[in-house]
């Protein structure tokens, strides 16, 4: 397959990005996205021309890393996957293929594609865990978990944190992302001591990074590689709602 | 220089006990005293670093991922062992200290996997404490499922994604400690050397990915979690940025790398289909507790296969060898790792290999599917069927999966006592970084284990030992070991951007992968080794005339990262070569074919290697020099592995 790629490609966050045209040439069909992209840099460095950077780790759809904004949409046009499960034989030979990096003002751009997603740790510093130090736990089987709650919480558990949430949202809404996580401890048993302060001081991280409020569209849902659902931002809000009408000295002595 | 294991006396199951209680400890208010470095936040580094901290001592954690949560435990599938015999069907420590010792084909410590197999249960109910959602029965009590190696059912798992769920676990109490200020993290920073003040471990020197900036870090130990090398093999299951580095710089400035040539070579991986090919993707081991493995019986009905003119679903029962099952009936489908890949390579050598290739075998879920119905086979392993349908295009509930080993996990790593110290003192290593746990051959959900154990519940004691003993004093940052370190990265740094050669970085690292796949990979000779050596000689100075590395220093330089760490793995190469030639016995993953049974299975010479291979640096191309710590079984009764 040839394919001409018009890439986003800034230097860094002080400088302005443009977007550039580039052919790709004999691609494979069985060639993931990330693979083409490997193919066409190694073409640049033997021109001596600076490759294109791009975020990617694992390369199995699970670390997170890759991003990408394919044709309009996070990850490529298909759903349920990362850009890295993405394969050629997706596109046509000959198609145009725009690629951008996430845009959110809480995501600058480091270089080219890739972003600056440090946010997304830091709401989770915020509160996104069970407080219990090593040791001293009870037996795993003490906790008694119905298979249904476990399940659901697993679900809640499987997001990446990838950003396509963000990418994909007219808002650069994060919500999708902090409620996955707090619905999974919302969920557990274990969760629930710090549930309402968990709630609380996640959503006020997540607004003090800037990321915006959530209006239903759903683009989140639609383009999340792990398909977490919107049910998780419902949860999240009455946690949050209730929180904030009845709980809030509970929270501030748990903020300790 | 002679080596001590450090391992305590006493009988076998009171030796940690007994240890823990020997270990010197470091008081409530001096904990704050002490500045730890850990590098890597993988299972292993994440759960060090957080437990650490808890304890009260000031951590600083560096990961060259944009965020730590995407250390590449995140991507283990199957599960994690543990000795709970929840099932009641016969488990104990005991047992799995055994079948752990048997499956690495009697080449790892007693007094290591015994402590591992004691610990397991304490990581199960850590994790669970956290929130990790592991699978459960209908009545709220954990699930469990088996693997190879094993006969009972040890292994707790979260879907397809136990990895990715234990890794956010520890990623979330290491994130509680950043909250509280106890970790200060470094994220997109990449250590390039280890900073050794009068013998001592006392810092590291690192690079930012974001600025290129060179710096200086001092701690009063400095703890290696920094994975595994399996991307010396270029394909892997590895992440790519998964990388040696750390571990051989700190092996260059004098920490022993013990047993190199130890891999492990997943048998369920879907196989290769060209050159563009980055990287490999592993099947989970739990697919073969349904799945059946087999090729076709005759070279005509392989053809026909390859040649795409009949499908898989078309060969009869009859004309189909599960050779698993024929030729170990007691373990079948779940025969230890290295034995079901040499198994699947003699199938593909027989010229019985499916797809176009040729080079792959069946995993085929048909009877599954009518046992248990399509849902229940989704159910448990949906996300791996989906993403072999990603990549293949086929869809594996209708048709066979192919699949072929690839390079998973390396055994091999940085030489440590009982106390997870290097011989260097203050350098420590954890999880794959280290060699110690896993013998020749690791048993499948034992890498998580193996990490989380380590990190949350041996370095956490062992750790007080050693800094009680040199005491709180702060660390010289003037020394002047730490300029000096710091301007050998810098002129090394210098050294590869003036590469201004004609071949890419990628390429040599692909030509390389290419010799260690072709004559260190699952089956080596001295010929072979020979050779392989030679090489890797002409690679590596091929590389350092005509590589190209472009850019400066100052900035996001991906082309210098990877230049970095394919110099490292030229250098690797051939200690693993070396290593391989030495060991001149098959054991485990480690099969020279000089030493076999009858039965082609992996034959050892105790009398001769019953050694761990710890090798010592002695200069830039020079030989390695060998030391060797004996193994002694006082427990185990050393015999040939038998899984018929």
């Amino acid at each position: 397959m040839n394919l001409t790629l018009k890439v986003w490609r800034q230097k860094n966050a002080q400088t302005a990005g443009k977007f550039v045209t580039y052919q790709a040439e004999g691609i494979s069909p069985d060639m993931s996205f990330l693979e083409m992209l490997d193919v066409v840099n190694e073409s640049l460095i033997h021109k001596n021309d600076e490759p294109i950077h791009f975020d990617h780790d694992c390369r199995e759809g699970i670390c997170g890393m890759c991003s990408l904004y394919i044709n309009g949409h996070p990850h490529g046009p298909k759903r349920a996957i990362t850009t890295c499960q993405l394969h050629m034989r997706t596109f046509h030979d000959g198609q145009t293929i725009t690629i951008e990096p996430w845009r959110a003002a809480p995501f600058p751009v480091i270089k080219d594609l890739a972003v600056d997603r440090s946010a997304f740790d830091r709401i989770q510093q915020a509160g996104g865990y069970v407080s219990v130090n090593t040791g001293g736990v009870p037996d795993a089987n003490e906790i008694l978990i119905p298979k249904v709650i476990a399940d659901e919480a697993f679900n809640s558990a499987t997001c990446i944190g990838c950003g396509a949430c963000v990418a994909a949202c007219k808002n650069a809404s994060a919500m999708l992302f902090v409620s996955a996580k707090v619905s999974q401890f919302a969920l557990l048993p274990q969760g629930q001591p710090e549930r309402y302060s968990r709630a609380q001081s996640m959503v006020a991280q997540m607004d003090a990074e800037g990321f915006g409020n959530c209006t239903n569209t759903g683009a989140c849902e639609a383009e999340c590689p792990k398909e977490i659902s919107l049910t998780n931002i419902s949860r999240m809000n009455n946690d949050y709602l209730s929180a904030k009408l009845f709980r809030e000295e509970h929270a501030h002595e748990n903020n300790g | 220089m002679s080596l001590s294991a450090k391992i305590p006396e006493g009988p076998l199951a009171e030796k940690w006990s007994k240890h823990k209680f020997d270990l010197k400890l470091v008081n409530p208010a001096n904990k704050r005293k002490y500045d730890i470095i850990v590098v890597g936040t993988g299972l292993a580094g994440a759960s060090a670093a957080a437990s650490l901290a808890e304890l009260g001592y000031n951590v600083k954690a560096f990961c060259f991922q944009d965020s730590p949560r995407r250390a590449h435990s995140i991507a283990a599938q199957g599960g994690i062992n543990a000795a709970k015999n929840y099932q009641n069907d016969g488990d104990s420590v005991y047992r799995l200290f055994y079948d752990t010792i048997k499956g690495g084909d009697y080449r790892a410590r007693e007094a290591n996997v015994y402590r591992l197999a004691e610990v397991s249960v304490n990581i199960i109910d850590q994790c669970v404490a956290q929130g990790v959602p592991f699978a459960r029965e209908y009545g709220g009590l954990l699930d469990n499922r088996s693997f190879g190696g094993a006969q009972v059912s040890r292994t707790f798992y979260a879907r397809g994604q136990t990895g990715q769920q234990l890794l956010l676990g520890a990623y979330s109490a290491l994130n509680r400690q950043i909250h509280h200020g106890k970790v200060k993290m470094y994220t997109r920073t990449e250590m390039l050397d280890v900073v050794v003040v009068d013998g001592k471990a006392e810092g590291i020197i690192t690079r930012s990915l974001t600025t290129g900036e060179i710096d200086t870090h001092t701690g009063h130990a400095v703890l290696l979690c920094t994975g595994g090398y399996g991307n010396v093999f270029y394909l892997s299951t590895n992440a790519a940025g998964s990388n040696v580095t750390a571990a051989w710089r700190a092996h260059k400035r004098g920490a022993f790398f013990a047993n190199p040539c130890y891999t492990q070579i997943h048998p369920t991986c879907i196989p290769v289909t060209g050159d563009h090919q980055s990287k490999l993707t592993l099947m989970s081991e739990s697919l073969r507790n349904d799945g059946r493995v087999w090729a076709p019986k005759t070279h005509a009905i392989a053809e026909q296969l390859r040649k795409g003119a009949i499908k898989a679903a078309q060969v009869g029962e009859a004309d189909r060898d599960y050779f698993l099952e024929r030729k170990y009936p007691s373990f079948g489908n779940l025969v230890p790792r290295d034995v079901a890949s040499r198994n699947a390579k003699e199938m593909v050598d027989d010229g019985r290999g499916v797809g176009a290739s040729g080079v792959a075998v069946f995993l085929d879920f048909a009877d599954a599917i009518t046992r248990l119905g399509k849902d229940a086979v989704a159910a448990k392993y949906g996300n791996l069927f989906d993403m072999y349908y990603q990549i293949t295009d086929e869809d594996p509930y209708s048709q066979p999966m192919r699949i072929y080993p690839a390079v998973h996990y390396t055994m091999g790593g940085l030489w440590v006592d009982y106390n997870l110290s290097t011989n260097v003192p203050g350098l420590y290593a954890l999880g794959e970084c280290n060699f110690s746990d896993h013998g020749a051959n690791r048993l499948g959900a034992s890498a998580l284990m193996q990490g989380l154990s380590d990190g949350y519940f041996v370095i956490p004691y062992t750790l007080g030992d050693y800094l009680a003993t040199i005491g709180p004093k702060a660390v010289d940052a003037n020394h002047p070991a730490f300029a000096q370190t710091k301007k050998d990265v810098t002129d090394y740094i210098a050294k590869l951007l003036a590469l201004r050669g004609t071949k890419t970085v990628n390429e040599y690292h692909r030509d390389l992968g290419h010799i260690m796949w072709e004559y260190c990979g699952m089956a080596r000779t001295a010929e072979g080794l020979t050779k392989a050596k030679g090489l890797i000689q002409a690679l590596r100075a091929d590389f350092w005339k005509n590589a190209i590395v472009l850019g400066d220093n100052e900035e996001v330089n991906a082309s210098l990262e990877k230049a970095g760490r394919v110099a490292d793995f030229l250098e690797l190469g051939e200690l693993m070569v070396d290593d391989a030639l030495m060991r001149n016995e098959s054991c485990g993953g480690h099969f020279r074919l000089e030493s076999q049974t009858p039965e082609g299975e992996a034959l050892r010479d105790d009398e001769h290697f019953a050694f761990v291979a710890a090798w010592e640096y002695t200069g830039d191309n020079q030989p390695e020099k060998l030391n060797k710590e004996a193994l002694e079984f006082e427990y185990v009764h050393l015999t040939q592995r038998n899984y018929k």
